[in-house]
């Protein structure tokens, strides 16, 4: 069974099925990652416009190093020296590169709905690289790719996300993807970060509670998923960076709690030293480098999903392997 | 536009006569199979490069190493194929460096298949040599390929189109020559 998807805005709407798929086609494009040769010539003449409205590194490079080994020539704009800093609006901005021909334009930008807004307004295939708050959807899939590689399933399982959740798109499409897979949820951080609301993410009958101990927190889970510390949060309000780190760093002893093959997730940057302890973040229970590698495998089954085949009409011997 | 069986070309015996004959073929005419192995295009191709290798070692326990290709990735025909191909995993468990290689596919057509075969092959190394071998070429070549090792050699027409079915994919086993008649 095979799925098509005209954008990929959040993990909300997808089904259990589609993400599943995602995830298997993925598993090619780990592969090619182990070839000596990794270039690819499938999106050859096919344009990724890279629209990037909030500063990231890494999920620009990886979308770029994703673009460029399937062949695909890129598009940069970036935010800090982006005539948006002249004041041209988000729409103009976006139109702009569309009058240039991409295939599709992946974006992240700080306004929740920004991708969405572009979507509804040009006629090209948005790929959404985080927005606001709201969702970051490659980083969901590359994270469940991780997990069900090492764990051999999602069904079930119980996740435990560490953190400034409140601000966190990387916690909110991580919830909506594993919860159509039953897993249960424990969000743990300060309480100023874990309000009420979240406890509706999800379908219906989705289990999350929201704790403020660590130790609880970590009791059986078989994941950890560890969010970066936004030190300028830290004041809204006031919590001292050595009160954050004395409650909420994950350390091996907290990490024991959890089940002995637990593993421990981050999207990234790690702080080392604040939210978690350098040997957990190098120890064997955790995948950071594995999500890394995961994430351009993602994003390269995306963009030859979305925009690699396409149905044109031609008159050309179909081949024995067209239908396979 | 439906599709008419018009003859069935190879029965259930005819298919793994050939497969042996192939086998004992490819043995003969490889100087030595220290170095040999097979690489089964997806989806058909893979059981029949099994085939051939379980074949060998019937022969004089030759014992030959089985890799699959899934050529998606480097087809030339992408953007006109209208439903959306289904990404397989290539599992090629060995160096294709210095390897005398054979390309095992169902039918052989215009040879864009083997051509991007070639391509997926020649990103992972540099084999020693490259030889195709098919259950059947129906001609109309697009592209300077050929076939060492041929199962059957098919006339046909460009609106014909030849099935195979084998038992690992499709639980029947047995060639068909089929039209399109609108």
């Amino acid at each position: 069974m095979s799925f098509r998807f005209g954008h990929m805005l959040g993990i909300e709407p997808l089904s259990a099925e589609e993400i599943a798929f995602l995830l298997d086609q993925s598993k090619p494009f780990q592969e090619i990652q182990r070839h000596p040769l990794k270039k690819l010539a499938t999106l050859r003449g096919k344009t990724v416009a890279l629209a990037f409205f909030e500063p990231s590194t890494r999920t620009r490079i990886s979308f770029a190093t994703a673009a460029s080994r399937l062949g695909a020539d890129q598009m940069n704009l970036q935010a800090e020296s982006s005539s948006l800093k002249k004041g041209e609006s988000l729409l103009d901005t976006v139109r702009t590169l569309d009058a240039m021909k991409p295939d599709c334009i992946v974006m992240r930008h700080s306004s929740s709905g920004a991708p969405d807004f572009v979507a509804r307004n040009l006629d090209l295939p948005v790929i959404n690289a985080g927005d606001g708050s709201h969702e970051h959807p490659t980083q969901a899939l590359l994270d469940a790719l991780t997990i069900r590689d090492r764990r051999g399933t999602l069904e079930g399982l119980n996740i435990t996300i560490l953190g400034d959740i409140l601000h966190s798109r990387v916690a909110r499409s991580n919830i909506h993807l594993l919860a159509k897979f039953g897993c249960r949820f424990t969000l743990c951080g300060p309480a100023m970060w874990l309000p009420r609301e979240l406890e509706c993410l999800g379908p219906a009958g989705t289990s999350i509670r929201r704790v403020t101990r660590i130790a609880e927190a970590l009791e059986d889970a078989d994941v950890v998923l560890t969010l970066r510390v936004q030190q300028e949060r830290l004041h809204e309000p006031a919590l001292a960076i050595d009160e954050y780190i004395l409650q909420y760093q994950l350390t091996p002893e907290r990490l024991r709690r959890a089940r002995p093959d637990a593993l421990v997730l981050h999207p990234g940057p790690m702080i080392r030293g604040l939210e978690i302890d350098p040997a957990v973040a190098d120890g064997p229970q955790s995948c950071v480098l594995d999500q890394v590698t995961n994430g351009v495998a993602v994003r390269m089954a995306l963009l030859f999903l979305m925009i690699g085949g396409g149905a044109d009409g031609s008159s050309e011997k179909e081949s024995s392997h067209a239908a396979d | 536009m439906r599709i008419v069986e018009k003859n069935q070309l190879m029965t259930a015996t005819e298919i793994d006569r050939t497969v042996q004959r192939l086998a004992h073929e490819i043995v003969e005419k490889s100087g030595g199979t220290a170095n040999l192995a097979l690489i089964g295009i997806r989806r058909r191709g893979v059981p029949l490069a099994s085939r051939i290798a379980l074949a060998m070692r019937g022969i004089d326990g030759v014992d030959v190493p089985v890799g699959t290709l899934d050529i998606t990735l480097y087809r030339d025909d992408l953007s006109k194929v209208a439903a959306q191909p289904v990404l397989q995993s290539s599992e090629i468990p060995f160096t294709v460096d210095d390897k005398d290689l054979v390309v095992v596919d169902d039918v052989l057509y215009t040879g864009r298949t083997i051509r991007a075969a070639m391509n997926g092959l020649f990103d992972l190394g540099r084999p020693k040599r490259v030889r195709l071998c098919v259950l059947i070429d129906r001609g109309h070549r697009e592209l300077p390929v050929e076939a060492t090792f041929i199962g059957r050699t098919v006339q046909t027409s460009d609106t014909e189109i030849i099935e195979v079915r084998l038992n690992e994919i499709d639980q029947e086993e047995r060639v068909m020559l089929v039209e399109r008649v609108s």
